[in-house]
């Protein structure tokens, strides 16, 4: 009788595994694109502090952040708040001042002058790492290429015809595609496989890619400035109910001592 | 003390509630882990009605400030990222707990006869929460919000004659919009909430008047002592409370690792999409729901034909309303049916599983046959159970609960 009834425990117990597997059968379908490995640590205040400086200098005249307060930039990266404010603050008040700390990171640029200029209007920056993803965005700053019909006069392998210039380039250089030819079943197709340097930049092609992940490390922080918060506060959580597991379960043990 | 209860019963049934409820409600004493999910459940309903409150406080249902007025709960309002996390997390275990629940009640056959009622109620309060759930997903106004709502409210336009005027009163616009937004906001903080609490109520009446069964499916109150105390029941409080409090505080630590680790679940919780503000002029490439619907997603998806595919897939949800009528064994508990029985449940799980998964792939020739497959075997799940139970051979049934 012991056996049997064992054996039919079990089948609950195979259907819990096939609930429980779901979530690993839901692998994410990758699409189109390889994309790299984002080399970003959360943690970095130094990388992040780097990065704030690249996004003031390179990104936040065109791109807002409009979700994004100067003030909790410095909080958050350890910094003066004087030098937030050197670091990033271009834009102006009503009156001709320079834009509060506690104001959200606003650009002067409206939707009706960068669709004049670039033919679409300027994405605010705030989520694009988490609507994105860190690689996508790491990818995208190194895959520009030069390519003359263009109106920029550049491409990008991962967001074919964009509209955004290649702001980087005085630093990256100038590169080209270079493809290879791929059998699909019996399709023909050209696949990319890496740039070639046809100018060089100020910067190296290791200290380019390092430049990126700065900025990407940034702006996966602006996307949500609570995750080191997160992740620390969590912790204390679990230890204590670790804890309240050990007092719930005596506590269950000695009432149910007596249940035969 | 004693003489304020005392004060109290004179006017109120305090005590009689407490010992109906808990103190002396007997419940069988061979509850496995599958009895933990309804209590359970019923804590998440109350962390969600608590976090909800707080969100509200913040949130505005405009469509010009709401995405803008979650990231403002998300960045400015003290610890309004850990009430928002609290609530997206909570959305997902509050499912992830009631199918655990409804597999609980498939597997020991709890729908069957005295405890039709209970099943009933029960399926109410999962079609009230997939109410809930959808209308609190356009809340934050992103692009998955927007397109997923666009998609489903569009379904009812598959109705003959009445299809499009109703998806036109169903949004109070011709597209989905402000007056799309405000009516979900009401309906999800107020109407449905009203419904849920009202249902579980009922639920748990009925529980009570009939008994819980167990995972023998033998009739506790059969065998009782001379106090008329069934000897195989155990007093609901304290030795289930005390139980399921082990549970509470296991549960807990599993929803605060996801909610402090993988709040965003992978995209699966909160899709990438959605932190891209709502755009009615650009469709995302890829639209999938939120994993709790995806099965019947995929059975939509399944069917060639729009009306026949919503047909299909509320015949999906409605046939489970039917498991007290359509399952005719007299045997409840899974442990004593044949072996037909537990492959059929098998497969039925495998295949809300599998569906689950396909519903979230991009259309492909494949996955279009694959979900075409497996909603075949979803419905054969009632078929064969309605052919085969009426005779099925089972093995004898104790008279007491095993231990």
């Amino acid at each position: 009788m012991k056996n049997i009834t064992m054996k039919y425990k079990l089948i609950p117990l195979f259907m819990a595994v096939a609930v429980l597997l779901m979530p690993v059968m839901a692998t994410a379908a990758s699409g189109g694109v390889h994309l790299d490995n984002a080399p970003i640590d959360i943690s970095d205040k130094e990388s992040l502090r780097r990065g704030a400086q690249a996004f003031g200098d390179y990104c936040y005249s065109c791109h807002a952040a409009s979700f994004m307060r100067f003030n909790r930039i410095a909080k958050d990266l350890e910094m003066e708040e004087q030098d937030v404010r050197d670091m990033l603050i271009h834009t102006r008040g009503k009156k001709g001042e320079p834009s509060k700390i506690g104001d959200v990171m606003k650009v002067s640029m409206t939707d009706d002058y960068a669709r004049n200029a670039f033919g679409t209007a300027v994405p605010d920056l705030s989520l694009t790492a988490r609507a994105r993803g860190a690689d996508w965005v790491y990818t995208y700053l190194r895959s520009f290429y030069v390519d003359p019909y263009r109106p920029t006069g550049m491409n990008n392998t991962v967001f074919p015809d964009v509209g955004m210039p290649h702001v980087l380039w005085r630093l990256q250089g100038l590169q080209e595609p270079v493809y290879k030819k791929v059998v699909h079943g019996d399709v023909e197709v050209e696949e990319l496989e890496s740039f070639k340097q046809i100018q060089a930049g100020s910067l190296s092609s290791d200290e380019y890619d390092q430049f990126v992940a700065d900025l990407v490390n940034f702006m996966v922080y602006i996307a949500e400035p609570v995750q080191m918060e997160r992740r620390s506060l969590g912790w204390k959580v679990l230890l204590f109910l670790v804890i309240l597991f050990g007092f719930a379960y005596a506590l269950k043990k000695e009432y149910w001592k007596d249940v035969h | 003390m004693g003489k304020l209860i005392g004060w109290i019963d004179d006017r109120f049934p305090l005590t009689k509630m407490w010992n109906e409820h808990l103190a002396e409600y007997y419940a069988p004493k061979n509850f496995n882990f599958w009895y933990f999910f309804g209590s359970l459940a019923l804590m998440v309903l109350v962390i969600q009605i608590i976090s909800g409150i707080f969100l509200t406080m913040h949130y505005k249902p405009d469509a010009a400030t709401a995405f803008a007025s979650v990231e403002y709960i998300m960045r400015d309002v003290p610890y309004g990222w850990l009430i928002r996390y609290i609530h997206s997390t909570g959305a997902t275990a509050f499912f992830v707990v009631v199918y655990l629940h409804m597999l609980r009640g498939l597997m020991y056959g709890s729908y069957k006869q005295p405890r039709e009622l209970i099943w009933l109620f029960g399926m109410f309060i999962y079609l009230a929460l997939m109410a809930e759930a959808f209308m609190g997903y356009l809340l934050p106004w992103g692009q998955m919000s927007y397109w997923g709502a666009q998609v489903i409210i569009s379904l009812f336009s598959a109705i003959p004659v009445i299809g499009d005027d109703l998806t036109l009163w169903i949004r109070g616009d011709f597209v989905i919009g402000d007056a799309t937004l405000n009516r979900f906001f009401a309906l999800h903080v107020i109407a449905l909430p009203f419904v849920l609490v009202f249902l579980v109520i009922a639920h748990i009446i009925a529980l009570h008047e009939v008994g819980s069964n167990n995972p023998d499916g033998v009739e506790i109150k059969k065998n009782k002592d001379a106090n008329g105390i069934p000897l195989d029941g155990i007093p609901f409080h304290p030795y289930y409370s005390v139980k399921d409090i082990v549970g509470v505080v296991v549960f807990l630590f599993f929803f605060s690792v996801i909610m402090f680790y993988f709040p965003d679940g992978g995209g699966y919780m909160l899709e990438h999409a959605n932190f891209i503000a709502s755009d009615p002029l650009k469709t995302p490439e890829h639209i999938a729901p939120v994993w709790y619907f995806t099965p019947f997603y995929a059975i939509l998806r399944a069917v060639p034909d729009k009306l026949l595919g919503v047909g299909a897939m509320g015949a999906a949800i409605v046939l489970l309303f039917f498991m007290p009528w359509i399952d005719r064994c007299k045997v409840k508990s899974i442990r004593y049916r044949s072996v037909i029985y537990k492959v059929n449940l098998s497969v039925f799980v495998v295949s809300f599983v599998v569906l689950g998964w396909l519903a979230m792939q991009p259309v492909t020739g494949m996955i279009t046959f694959m979900s075409q497959l497996f909603s075949f075997f979803y419905f054969a799940f009632f078929v064969v159970l309605y052919i085969t139970s009426k005779n099925e051979s089972t093995l004898p049934v104790p008279d007491r609960v095993t231990s």
